[in-house]
Formats: C-alpha cells, sequence, structure tokens
C-alpha cells in the first residue's frame, strides 16, 4: 500500500475544517463510516467515501442517522475504529443509540457539526446550540466526553483525541464544531504518522482457559474489550447488566453499574481535559469561549489588553468533562466574566455553577446565523 | 440420531421468558438444529436482536450475541457484517420490531442485499409490552390497543421483503419444524439478504382476547390460515384467498453488498508499488 494512502502526507494543506476531521479520523486508524447526508456535516462522509475504500476500509451510507448510529456500534464491535458525522436534527435521531453505546461500554465517535435548531432551523448557518445536547442528549444518568475545536488543525487533532479517548474510555465520543469551522479553509500542516499518538482499545490478557467477563472493569473502571468473532463469545445488551455482560435485576448490580459508567470518566477526568489560557495569569475580565466565538474572544482580549484592561481568555476544547479547576484558575483574580456563544446560554449555565457567586458573569449570545464579531464581545469585557 | 442442543444453549440462563404454548421455544430449537447442520464455527457466528419476546433469544445462545435497542437490530448487525463479512450474522426480531419501529431498516437491508438472515418470530402482537396490536395484526383482531378490532390492514412480511429486493424469502409455521429447519438452512446458506417469516402463536396476547383457544387450538387456526406454495398451482383463486403461502416465496440471484464493497476496494485501492 503507497504511503500516500496510509499516512497524513506531512504537507501543507489548505483544507476546511469537514476535510480536516477527515483526515484526523483516518490518522486516528478509523476504518467504517456510516452516515446519512445532512448539512453542513455532509463533505465528512463524502470524503470518507473516497478515502475509506483505498484503504481497505469500509463506508456506508444509512437509511438515516438512527441506523448510521446503530451501524458504528456494531462495526465498533467487530472491531474497527468506527465514526459517524451529522448535524442537530441528526444528533437528535442518534441519541438512543448513543445511551447505547455508552450503557454496553462500545467505542466511537460522533461528528455533530452543530446548526441552528431546534427543528430543521437554520441548516447553513453557525450555532452553538448543541452543547447541553451533547452533554445530556440520551435518557437516563450516563458518562460524555464532547470536544469543540476553534482552529482547522485543531479539528484535526481533536479529531484524533476523540478516537483516542473513546478507546480509552470505551465510551461514545462527540465532537461539536459550529458551522464555521467546519467550513472554514485554513492552511494545516498535517502531521506525519509517526507524530501522531494513537491509542487501541486495551486488550484482556487472560490465561488459557480463563473466563472472559466483559464488564469486569477492574480498578482503571473501564473493561478491556474482546471483538466479535475474536472466541470470547460473549453478549451485549443496553439492559442493565453485570460483570458477564447478561442482564441483571439486583439492585446493587444496577447502582455498582451505574456509578461506575460515570466515574470512569472522573476517575480519568485529567487526562481527558483539553484547553487554552489565554493572558489569564492577571485576568481581572475573564472571558470563557470555545470552538469559532473563541476566535472573536481572542481578538477582543487583545483590543481591550490595548486599552489597557487586564482580559483574558479560558477556552474549553474539551467541553465535557468541563476543566473546572483549570476554569478556577483562570477566573482566580476575575471581577467579571464574559462567556460569548451562539445560543442562549447554555455553557454559561455551567461557568455560573463552577465560578458560582464570585464574579459577575454575563452572557453574548446570537441566535441569528451570524458569528459572534469582536466587536459583541470587547462591549461586553468593557462592561458598555 | 438427535443432536445435543446443550453445546449451544446457555443452560445458566434458563429457563427463559416465554410462556407456556409460546411458539418462540421451536423457532429457536430450529435456528440451532440448522447451525448444527452448517457446522459454522460458534465463534464465527453472531446473533443479534432488538426489543421484544423474540429478541431475548441471543441471551440463550451461545455464540457472539448483541441485544440491541428497539427495530435497530438490522442496523447494528449491517455494521458488523460490514465490518467484518467473515462473520455469519443471524438477526431475530418480532412483528413489531422488524416491520413497524425497525421498517424502514427492514426494506433497506433487503435493497442492499446484505448476507445476512432475518428471522421475523411473527405472532401478530407486541407480547412483552402487553398485547398491543402490531403491524402484523389480522384486520378485525383485537389487541390491549384495538379493544374493538384492528382496522388497518397488516403487512405482509414476505411480500414486503420480496418488494424490497431481499433474495431469498420463505414463510414457516411453528407447527412444521421440519419444514422449519429446511427453509432457514437455505435462507442461511444464501448468499444475500434473507427473510424466514417464522409464525408463532402468543397464547397469551393473541390467542386469548381473540378467543382462539390453546397453543394446538392456535396452530390450527394459522394451519387454516395459510396453503403450501407448492401446491399453489393445483388451487383455485377462491381456495387461496385470503390465505397466506407457506414455503419458499422468492429466490433470486443479485448483487451482495460485502462483495460488491470488496469489489470496490480492488478497483481504487493504490497498487503496490
Amino acid at each position: 500500500m503507497s504511503d500516500e494512502a496510509t499516512k497524513p502526507s506531512g504537507t501543507v494543506k489548505f483544507l476546511s475544517g469537514n476535510e480536516a476531521c477527515m483526515e484526523g479520523a483516518i490518522a486516528a486508524g478509523c476504518r467504517f463510516f456510516a452516515g446519512y447526508p445532512i448539512s453542513p456535516s455532509s463533505e465528512i462522509a463524502e470524503k470518507m467515501s473516497g478515502r475509506l475504500p483505498k484503504l481497505g476500509g469500509k463506508f456506508i451510507q444509512m437509511e438515516d442517522e438512527i441506523a448510521s448510529m446503530g451501524a458504528i456500534i456494531g462495526a465498533s464491535l467487530a472491531g474497527l475504529k468506527s465514526m459517524t458525522a451529522t448535524s442537530g436534527p441528526g444528533f437528535s435521531l442518534m441519541q438512543e443509540n448513543i445511551g447505547f453505546a455508552a450503557m454496553a461500554e462500545i467505542p466511537c465517535v460522533v461528528i455533530n457539526v452543530m446548526r441552528g435548531g431546534p427543528s430543521t432551523g437554520n441548516p447553513t448557518g453557525p450555532s452553538q446550540s448543541d452543547v447541553q445536547q451533547c452533554r445530556w442528549g440520551t435518557h437516563g444518568d450516563h458518562p460524555a466526553i464532547a470536544l469543540s475545536p476553534s482552529t482547522i488543525r485543531e479539528v484535526f487533532d481533536t479529531t484524533v483525541a476523540c478516537f483516542n479517548f473513546a478507546e480509552m474510555m470505551r465510551t461514545p465520543v462527540v465532537l461539536a464544531m459550529d458551522e464555521i469551522t467546519a467550513h472554514m479553509r485554513e492552511k494545516i500542516i498535517i502531521p506525519q504518522a509517526a507524530e501522531i499518538a494513537v491509542v487501541n482499545r486495551r486488550k484482556p490478557s487472560l490465561q488459557a482457559g480463563e473466563t472472559y467477563y466483559p464488564y469486569e472493569a477492574g480498578e482503571e473502571l473501564v473493561p478491556p474489550m474482546m471483538n466479535f468473532g475474536e472466541g470470547a463469545r460473549y453478549h451485549v445488551t443496553g439492559l442493565d447488566h453485570d460483570r458477564t455482560g447478561f442482564p441483571s435485576a439486583a439492585a446493587e448490580v444496577q447502582e455498582a453499574l451505574h456509578r461506575r459508567l460515570v466515574d470512569k470518566i472522573e476517575k480519568h477526568r485529567e487526562k481527558l481535559l483539553l484547553f487554552e489560557h489565554h493572558r489569564t495569569e492577571d485576568a481581572e475580565v475573564l472571558v470563557v469561549a470555545y470552538g469559532s466565538t473563541a476566535r472573536s474572544a481572542k481578538r477582543a482580549v487583545e483590543e481591550a489588553r490595548a486599552k489597557g484592561i487586564k482580559a483574558g481568555l479560558f477556552r474549553p476544547i474539551t467541553l465535557y468533562p468541563i476543566p473546572e479547576k483549570q476554569m478556577e484558575a483562570a477566573a482566580a483574580r476575575a471581577k467579571r466574566v464574559v462567556v460569548p456563544e451562539m445560543n442562549l446560554g447554555q455553557y454559561k449555565l455551567e461557568v455560573e455553577r463552577i465560578l458560582g457567586k464570585g464574579p459577575a458573569i454575563t452572557g453574548v449570545n446570537r441566535v441569528n446565523g451570524e458569528p459572534i464579531a469582536p466587536s459583541l464581545i470587547l462591549s461586553a469585557i468593557l462592561g458598555d | 440420531m438427535s443432536m445435543d442442543y446443550f453445546q449451544y444453549l446457555r443452560k445458566e440462563k434458563m429457563p427463559h421468558i416465554w410462556c407456556p404454548g409460546c411458539g418462540h421455544g421451536t423457532i429457536m430449537k430450529s435456528i440451532l438444529r440448522a447451525l448444527d447442520k452448517l457446522k459454522w464455527n460458534q465463534n464465527d457466528v453472531v446473533v443479534v436482536s432488538g426489543i421484544g419476546c423474540s429478541s431475548r433469544t441471543p441471551g440463550y445462545l451461545d455464540f457472539n450475541t448483541l441485544h440491541t435497542t428497539h427495530g435497530r437490530a438490522l442496523a447494528f448487525a449491517t455494521g458488523i457484517k460490514v465490518a467484518n463479512p467473515k462473520l455469519h450474522v443471524i438477526v431475530v426480531s418480532g412483528d413489531g420490531d422488524a416491520m413497524a419501529i425497525g421498517g424502514n431498516h427492514f426494506i433497506h437491508a433487503c435493497r442492499r442485499n446484505i448476507e445476512i438472515t432475518l428471522i421475523v418470530f411473527n405472532n401478530n402482537i407486541y407480547g412483552m409490552t402487553g398485547g398491543q396490536a402490531s403491524p402484523t395484526t389480522f384486520t378485525g383482531f383485537k389487541g390491549t390497543t384495538a379493544p374493538y378490532g384492528a382496522i388497518e390492514q397488516p403487512f405482509d412480511v414476505c411480500s414486503m421483503a420480496q418488494a424490497a429486493g431481499a433474495t431469498f424469502v420463505a414463510r414457516a409455521l411453528d407447527l412444521d419444524a421440519v419444514a422449519m429447519d429446511r427453509l432457514i438452512i437455505q435462507a442461511m446458506q444464501n448468499k444475500g439478504f434473507s427473510v424466514v417469516d417464522a409464525w408463532s402463536q402468543c397464547t397469551t396476547y393473541f390467542g386469548r382476547p381473540n378467543k382462539w383457544g390453546d397453543a394446538s387450538d392456535m396452530m390450527e387456526h394459522y394451519k387454516a390460515l395459510t396453503y403450501n406454495v407448492r401446491l399453489s398451482d393445483k388451487m383455485t383463486e377462491e381456495e387461496k384467498a385470503g390465505k397466506y403461502p407457506v414455503g419458499v416465496l422468492h429466490q433470486a440471484t443479485r448483487p451482495e453488498f460485502c462483495a460488491e464493497y470488496d469489489k470496490l476496494i480492488e478497483r481504487v485501492r493504490p497498487v503496490e508499488k
């Protein structure tokens, strides 16, 4: 097989976020994609349909997003790193099976290119209004990991991270891009394969004759995983189950399962946290922003600094779990906090919970399909 | 010589959840006899289900088993088969699971002609949830959500499968397990998507409200509602009216999805340098 087909080129490219996402997925080892067309994510499926067969990987266009989510879970269980890509309405349809993947602990990646909602909303306009859906979209208490990139290179890196986190934690991971990040083109230097850390699922180390308990999680709280067809012949269900994988109605088994699914993320939380501090050391006005909005925020911070105001930006790249301590540290000297986002204050709820009653917290919110310009954020920083 | 069922069963999961008189156990045993005849390695067999009484089947079987969400078994199964075409993938589903909530996946699996065998445990009712009318409840028959009798027309599982592109379509009755074995073996051997509409009596939720008696009475009713497709030519249209044919109803040869994908890979993969 040629190097060109298997490895990122290491050369400079001019890519959209959706294209960089495809490159990141391939670099992370994704070899199965199932999806359904939807703006503004469709380019990811289109690019995957071209690239995967060249690598011996599999692309399938399913009949809807429900089936797409089911298919990537099945493919992951059969041993291939798998992903799908969608946008708001499709993300809503995927929620039941995202819950299945969380419950049955099947690694997989869901790209959600956020557009305006609810319902059909604004199919081609940017939005960040699925943030809480990334956390609480499926029913029941459940773990959640969601990342949100700001630059094209970061789309590549966070897509790789999504696969790594999914394999490490055995849980579905969401990449929440906004439409600006997905469609904007930027220069990107794709790293050489050798420079990219790729994590694969941990396999059990069984002695001869030893029974495989598919949900025996051990101290790491994440069970090692055998794929279907590798000889273990185990059972997978979305019902509450014990370490054997079979349903259990025992109260103590159910309690332990649900707590472990959430606790495993907490236990490994620090490994999952990606974030950026920009001039936060002495910041008296802190901006907390993510995705493309953080780019406007960075500009606003620079303009505020030029006016002599000690402004800073804390940018969570991992939205969930939330980099709480890091956000607190960034806000240590802050008298005011500004949270710009292309929704009506979804992440601001989290910021308020974490920073409490200390600083005054204001949102800068836009839900009209327009990006949040630096001037709007600057006004909020200045307290206009 | 009778086969040893226990080599394919997870004995510790018995007793099963099915009611006395239910036909699901008969279908499960027929699936096991078919697999025994085919001599597939148990490690290479995957049994996938959705939600419902039928969908508890995989838990009792010693293969790679996956109990998915309601109606979605074929979607999960498609992912498994495409990811690893060497695996033999069997989907067990109910009439509600396959034809209502999973109807879209059903027609598209037929259309793709992917090498998966679907066995629909068709008992004309939602059993697990307490006897609600299903897409195969006969018009005029009662369910807990059709207390005055269903006013809708039922789906014919086999006509649907054939129209959507499945390449092996059969109907089997649990009262004729020998024929069911033969049909399931043929389905599993087909290089494409296969559907077996396997009729099963739900004594608790279909027989009782419709005054169809016990399991053996119900079998008589189903027998009266069907005819052997091999006798079709000798029967008049009047004799066949309102009845369902049983046996192999459709066979065709069409390109299979995984084989076509392999050809695509061969076509576009860069040549070794």
